[in-house]
């Protein structure tokens, strides 16, 4: 720390591009998660192959009675839990996810599909637009590929030491990211989200009959449909990390820094 | 403890209002309408991206679903219906009229003498789910060359003898589909009689059901009674071009 209160400096760390890419894909998953929640619950079970064996989900919520009560049942493999009022059945109605997790809350696949499929457009040309600029413009290279050294084992485990400690870079060693910040963004930006566009496209009979092997790729329309609800779930999981690291990292600089642009340091402050 | 419990109840307040406000967005006009416009951008990316005669995949007789889901009407109650089914629908005949040269009448005999194609399909629920089938049937594009299309014709509507909601008038309860020229002479697109090679189960719309292998099950009408050929679908049931469409469903299902 420098003894005096020296100035602070704002130095340019998100590129416009970034930001409004970063924004958009914030609102469009946030729509794609949950009116497409809405439209797992038209039929809430998930299956393995091209099919579905309806006696056989590997996933399913549904509702049992119990004595005079209705119970929310949640099966996961050879295992079945019982999650009233959140999976199976809530708000004494009998539904995979409860109204406050889909879009629109009441029951109408028809108008999920709609918010669905507007969503899913912007999402695809947002993400466009995102890989365009990072290619060409270099902030893949820049940014996001780890350097050399960044990916050896000691320096990895150095990294996990002081995540594990909440940690982080600040001042101008902060300008850039740490290098498992990197790796999760990459396993985001060209693994999740192109694998949820995918799999997404693999549902639709349409796209089936001129790209038969792209739900082939994933072991059938119904393997599909498991692995585009499983990657949405690590979305989720993601984003709450994501938002944890953010909180954690010091909220005011990097959420200013992602809206304006401009991110906080003082010079010679280095930790 | 005090504030903790005002913070849960601020955080249920404001997701409560923030459903209101998504269900109230969800419910306008204008919102439905703009978010509908993603429909024609799907139809044009899917016609220019995969060819108008692409095939929907086939699988293997081994592939065959044995739980294959009935859904929508799986035992119509129209006493039309019941009638054609008490007599082994001796007496239905399909009709073929509208803006066609030559209206015709066909009993069951006469189509499965027509052009024929049998295929092994998967049947995309909108609900998510999927089943295998085995279909055969006399193919559309040769009986519409038949009856000689005039040429304004631009959909096919498929009227069907279910009620499906009976709290409604007739015209908007009863049943139907449409489909536009291109699906309607795709290769695969038949008037099914057959389901796994026996004659179809009233469950799965005997006698005959449109397949139309490259989008979702709702467009497959069942319980078929009358093709009618036109210019447009706005006078037909709630002018949207079908049963589901008229409930806010996708006229094009490729999706
Ligand atoms: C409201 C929720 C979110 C907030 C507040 C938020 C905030 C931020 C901030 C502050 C950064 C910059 C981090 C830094 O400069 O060190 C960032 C970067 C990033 N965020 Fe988010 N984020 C949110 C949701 C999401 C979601 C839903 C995704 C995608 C699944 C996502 C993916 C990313 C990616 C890939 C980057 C790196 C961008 C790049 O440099 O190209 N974020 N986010």
């Amino acid at each position: 720390m420098s003894p005096a209160p020296s100035a602070r400096v704002f130095v340019a760390r998100h590129s416009l591009v970034v930001r409004l890419t970063h924004w958009t894909n914030v609102a469009a998953l946030l729509v794609l998660l949950l009116s497409g929640l809405q439209i797992f619950n038209a039929h809430p079970a998930l299956y393995w192959g091209d099919v579905s064996v309806f006696d056989r989900p590997w996933v399913a919520m549904f509702a049992a009675e119990r004595g005079e009560t209705a119970v929310g049942l949640t099966k996961i493999g050879p295992w079945t839990f019982e999650t009233t009022g959140v999976l199976g059945f809530s708000d004494n109605q009998v539904r995979g996810f409860p109204a406050w997790a889909t879009l629109p809350g009441y029951r109408s696949l028809a108008d999920g599909r709609r918010w669905h499929f507007f969503f899913a457009w912007l999402f695809v040309l947002n993400g466009l637009v995102y890989w365009s600029a990072a290619l060409v413009g270099g902030h893949l290279r820049r940014d996001l590929l780890p350097r050399r050294g960044e990916l050896s084992p000691r320096h990895l485990a150095a990294e996990a030491a002081a995540h594990a400690r909440l940690r982080f870079a600040k001042g101008e060693a902060a300008l850039g990211y740490n290098t498992l910040q990197k790796l999760a963004y990459l396993a985001v930006i060209a693994g999740l989200l192109p694998l949820m566009v995918l799999t997404g496209l693999s549902m639709s009979p349409g796209v089936n009959a001129g790209l038969p092997w792209l739900p082939e790729l994933f072991g059938g329309r119904q393997s599909a449909r498991t692995i585009h609800f499983l990657s949405a779930g690590l979305i989720v999981l993601f984003v709450v990390v994501h938002l944890l690291m953010v909180a954690a990292a010091g909220p005011a600089n990097s959420l200013r820094a992602m809206i304006t642009g401009k991110f906080a340091v003082t010079p010679g402050d280095a930790s | 403890m005090n504030r903790r419990r005002w913070l849960t109840g601020a955080a249920a307040g404001a997701l409560g209002a923030m459903l209101t406000a998504c269900n109230r967005l969800t419910a306008n006009a204008g919102v439905q309408q703009t978010l509908a416009r993603a429909e024609g951008l799907t139809r044009r990316a899917q016609r220019l991206v995969v060819d108008r005669k692409a095939l929907a995949q086939e699988f293997a007789a081994a592939e065959i679903s044995r739980d294959f889901r009935a859904n929508g009407s799986i035992s119509p109650g129209d006493p039309d219906y019941r009638a054609l089914v008490e007599s082994g629908f001796a007496d239905w005949r399909l009709v073929i009229d509208g803006l066609v040269e030559r209206p015709m009448a066909l009993s069951l005999a006469q189509l499965r003498s027509q052009p024929a194609r049998t295929q092994i399909t998967r049947h995309d629920c909108v609900e998510g789910w999927s089943a295998i089938g085995k279909w055969s049937g006399a193919r559309l594009g040769p009986l519409l060359d038949k009856a000689g299309l005039k040429p304004q014709a631009r959909y096919i509507v498929f009227h069907c003898a279910d009620t499906l909601d009976p709290n409604v008038s007739p015209a908007l309860g009863r049943y139907y589909e449409s489909i536009d020229l291109i699906d309607a002479y795709h290769p695969q697109t038949i008037l099914a009689y057959d389901m796994n090679d026996a004659p179809l189960a009233v469950k799965h719309g005997a006698p005959l059901r449109l397949r139309v292998e490259r989008q979702l099950g709702y467009k497959h009408a069942k319980y078929l009674m009358r093709l009618e050929a036109v210019a447009d679908l706005a006078g037909i049931g709630g002018g949207q071009g079908g049963f589901w469409e008229d409930r806010g469903y996708e006229w094009y299902a490729g999706i």
